[in-house]
């Protein structure tokens, strides 16, 4: 299905229709609520004194002035919070910088004052005592013998995996199978390069953002701009020292994630704000502080190496990265990890070898984007297969197609590959590509495929029928404005055979939903769209016990009717979903309420297959599978790339709503042209020299082409919710791959860096030998 | 710093307001701190983004470029006062149904951008389209279905 032929939107929808998405009126008419547009009675606004410095001792704070300052209520420092550090994966985070500072922009203090322009103003009125340290600003810089170590007391934090951390080593991953060594003397061809990507910034639009308030107990209330209230509660409550049932995390709505949400940005910041002012506090930061303070996409260096025979076969590859964590570990040793798992793509490769070192570096953190770590490697390693096949005469569809994983194949390391399409989402991109442009100019074409998971970690829903019948679904999701709560919706309503418009999504809210762990990893269609589905049967089966009560037969003798009705087989006597509500709720049985939750509990590693070495991800999930091809121009006189026709197919299992998987894609895909043509954050010394829209371009609706055009395919897996997959970052993963085989289609040249600069591109044009390998 | 306070008179979705606001404000301040007009969003505060954009005597801008001042005895139109609006009822409703919004924080401004264009050119070619909305940042879409909402508008109000 194509938006080319656009589909009717269907009111009453269920599974596999393009409903329009739940929260779209409110938003058309300006209604919806953000953080920034929240207010609480005597609220007051927040404001963060910023590092100057990369790597400084914090000797002590003056604080006499700024709290002086008109309209200023409190001032917090490294001095107003304890010794609790925070972290997924290592626990090396203060709420706020305490003892030293380890990049520029980390938050130093923050002001409580009537206005956001006091709040700004007090700041600048705080005076803080540095005595400045050398920096590290690279991660071959980090791993130098005499480096300054950011983190003394590494060895001490609290770690959920077996990290292998020393001096500024955060993590270390290492991961094989087969015997690569042995394997390269197999190889009729081998390929090898060394790559390096830049770092990228989400720019969500919605700048990041918190409000907190005490209540006369104490307990403290949360609203965030978040991808989780329940990562926002742990780490809250990690670095504040609070236990955790003193705090409530809610969410309004929130203007996009893209990963920089998952994990917290100023959240502890804003509750030990408002716990000393003890005052509602909103804190909400400026584009700029978003850019400087919050995360970004980590740069990579990547060494790859790849064998063949001559048919084509791959043999083997061997895959090194280097990465670059900032100054808190975050999502990184997930990230770095990650990609080592996808470092091979969705191929058979017998024989593979990866390992990866994550450096801390006195910049902001860099953690999860869109991807996880996956277009880094891939960059490199679709440009390594296309070479392969240009050495063997062999086309990108064909030497691809030849090395397929496959329905039953183990992926590295281990786990077991359930439904995939990747073998037609090949066959649609080559079908619709095929030929010449509609003006008989020939195509500057690049492929590439990816795979990517969705399944990880806990989540669970409550449904609950109400008195009248109809469904109210609580899953505890944040939906980000990518459409989860929809989509949740039509899952929930398909079970229960109910109109789609009779199921209300509740909001997030750790006192009432259920555990999710984020909206994140392209998990939450199909991680807590199974546990949605298994609680709304559970919701079916009461309701059976119910029915077959009133209408005194037996359970088997029963069906479920669309529009919430059961009846007998064969038999037009039924009775109402508002019926059996009744009874339930005030004469027998009590009210009906299903609920489920589960965790994605397949290994990943398979030890008879590999070995793995600080693998952070015991478990992944399923696979989800697609192909990009793209047609790009080239300017011959500026190098100035530009995409000119994009063919997007994803395997997502099976589309619950076909429109908002088609939407993933594009918006996938043009971040992912962004990153591939133009998006850096460029560091001048230790300072972030573009934190600004200005100096900052993300593509606009001009840069994109009109022509992008999506096919989804549907293998559906046996696990998923009606056999959903995840589609959230499949769009994205493959652009740089495909973009760079084009531009070698293009211009003659490989090119090893992102991102693909006009400048690069010409230097490309002008000496196509010297960039190549 | 002692924040002045200066009483400025505008109209704003209709009706005559007085409101005191900080010395210097941008109107996108004033709408959003003094007056709880929250539909026009603080994307960059630069000019950049058109997540602000409201319409002043007709006509698109940024509200965190526009002193309040300058709005003095002038009229300023917000989605909040639309209601009634064809044009933008029509909009409204094709970005609900191809999908054009997503996390809805550029929503705002990039419909106020495009009602401009559809009153200043009822039948614009996607080419035209895409450049009244390149001042409009929206990093969900990908652009697409906004684009496609914008067509269909115009052709359906053009019929
Ligand atoms: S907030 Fe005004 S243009 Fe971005
Ligand atoms: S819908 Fe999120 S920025 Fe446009």
């Amino acid at each position: 299905m194509s938006l080319d032929q656009p589909e009717p939107i269907f009111v009453g929808g269920t599974v596999g229709q393009s409903v329009a998405k739940t929260d779209s009126l409110e938003k058309v008419q300006g209604r919806a609520e953000y953080i920034a547009d929240l207010y609480r009675p005597g609220m007051l606004h927040g404001a963060i004194l910023a590092s100057p410095h990369a790597h400084a001792r914090i000797r002590g704070y003056d604080l006499s002035e700024a709290m002086q300052a008109p309209g200023v209520v409190a001032i917090i420092t490294g001095d107003d919070v304890g010794e609790g550090r925070m972290g997924a994966f290592i626990k090396d985070e203060h709420a706020i910088a305490k003892g030293k500072v380890l990049y520029v922009g980390e938050p130093v203090a923050a002001v409580a004052a009537r206005t956001e322009e006091e709040a700004r103003h007090a700041c600048r009125l705080i005076k803080v005592d540095y005595e400045e340290l050398p920096a590290v600003l690279s991660p071959e810089e980090g791993l130098a013998r005499d480096a300054p170590i950011l983190h003394e007391h590494l060895a001490e934090y609290i770690k959920v995996f077996d990290a292998g951390s020393d001096g500024n080593l955060c993590s270390r991953t290492e991961l094989s199978e087969g015997d690569v060594d042995a394997a390269w003397a197999d190889c009729d061809v081998i390929v090898e390069g060394e790559y390096t990507t830049q770092p990228q910034a989400h720019v969500s639009m919605e700048p990041c953002g918190a409000l907190a308030e005490v209540d006369a107990a104490g307990r403290v209330t949360l609203w965030s701009a978040n991808q989780s209230v329940f990562r926002v509660q742990a780490n809250v409550c990690e670095s504040l020292g609070l236990p955790m049932s003193r705090l409530r995390s809610l969410t309004p709505r929130v203007g996009a994630g893209f990963g920089n949400k998952m994990e917290p940005h100023i959240q502890p910041i804003t509750v030990a704000l408002a716990m000393k002012a003890m005052r509602p506090v909103k804190l909400i930061l400026s584009r700029e502080e978003d850019f400087e303070m919050v995360r970004a996409r980590h740069p990579y260096r990547v060494r790859m190496k790849t064998g063949a025979k001559s048919d084509g076969t791959l043999v083997a590859r061997e895959c090194e990265v280097l990465v670059e964590c900032g100054a808190f570990a975050d999502d990184s040793p997930g990230v770095m990890g990650y990609s080592l798992l996808m470092c091979g793509g969705p191929y058979r490769i017998p024989h593979m070898k990866a390992s990866g070192k994550l450096v801390y570096t006195n910049k902001l953190r860099f953690g999860a984007f869109r991807g996880f770590g996956n277009p880094q490697v891939l960059f490199a390693g679709e440009q390594q297969i296309d070479q392969i096949g240009e050495k063997l005469g062999l086309d990108p569809f064909t030497i691809r197609r030849r090395n397929l994983l496959r329905r039953g194949d183990q992926w590295f390391v281990g786990p077991r590959i359930g439904s995939n399409g990747l073998g037609r989402c090949l066959d649609a991109v080559e079908q619709a590509a095929k030929g010449a442009r509609a003006d008989g100019s020939p195509r500057n074409f690049g492929l590439a495929v990816t795979a990517h998971i969705s399944g990880l970690l806990g989540t669970g829903a409550i449904v609950r029928m109400l008195e009248d019948g109809t469904i109210s679904l609580n899953t505890g999701a944040t939906d980000i404005g990518q459409g989860s709560d929809t989509v949740l919706a039509q899952i929930c309503a398909e079970e229960l055979k109910l109109p789609f418009d009779q199921v209300a999504v509740a909001s997030p809210d750790t006192d009432g939903s259920p555990y999710n762990w984020g909206t994140t990893a392209s998990r939450v269609t199909y991680t807590t769209g199974r546990a949605v589905k298994a609680a709304a049967k559970k919701v079916v089966d009461q309701a059976m016990d119910h029915a077959a009560e009133i209408l005194d037969c037996d359970v088997a003798d029963l069906e479920l009717r669309e529009g919430g009705r059961i009846g007998r087989h064969g038999s037009n006597t039924d009775v109402t979903f508002a019926q059996i509500s009744g009874r339930a709720h005030w004469a027998a049985g009590g009210p009906l309420v299903g609920s489920e939750t589960l965790v994605f509990d397949e290994p990943t590693h398979d030890p008879k297959r590999a070995i793995a070495l600080g693998l952070p991800f015991p478990r992944i999930g399923v696979f989800s599978f697609a192909a990009l091809g793209v047609d790009v121009d080239v300017d011959d006189t500026s190098g100035q790339v530009s995409v000119h026709e994009a063919w997007s197919a994803a395997d997502v299992g099976r589309a619950i709503n076909p429109r908002l998987v088609e939407v993933q894609l594009h918006g996938g895909f043009v971040q992912g042209l962004g990153y591939s043509l133009y998006e850096e954050m460029v560091w001048d010394g230790a300072r972030l020299a573009n934190p600004s829209l200005m100096d900052y371009k993300v593509p606009t609706a001009r840069d994109v082409p009109d022509a992008i055009h999506t096919f989804i395919i549907e293998d559906p897996d046996p696990t998923g919710p009606f056999g959903a997959k995840g589609a959230g970052e499949i769009g994205l993963n493959a652009a740089p791959g495909a973009i760079a085989n084009a531009v070698a289609r293009a211009t003659g040249a490989r090119h090893a860096h992102l991102p693909l600069t006009g400048e690069r591109v010409l230097a490309g044009m002008l000496d196509p030998g010297a960039l190549q390998d | 710093m002692m924040v002045k306070k200066v009483l400025h008179s505008l109209t704003l979705n209709g009706e005559e307001v007085q409101v005191a606001t900080a010395a210097g404000a941008t109107l996108l301040q004033t709408l959003r701190e003094d007056l709880r007009i929250l539909s026009s969003k603080r994307g960059c505060n630069q000019g950049v983004c058109g997540a602000c954009t409201v319409l002043v005597d007709g006509t698109p801008v940024r509200a965190c470029l526009t002193l309040t001042a300058r709005c003095e005895g002038h009229a300023v139109q917000t989605m909040e006062g639309m209601d009634g609006d064809r044009v933008m009822a029509t909009l409204q409703r094709h970005m609900v149904q191809s999908g054009g919004v997503q996390c809805g924080f550029c929503t705002g401004g990039v419909l106020i951008s495009a009602r401009d264009l559809l009153e200043a050119d009822p039948t614009p070619s996607r080419e035209a389209v895409k450049t009244a909305l390149s001042g409009n940042i929206c990093r969900c879409t990908g652009y697409r279905t906004i684009v496609d909402a914008v067509c269909g508008a115009a052709e359906e109000l053009s019929q």
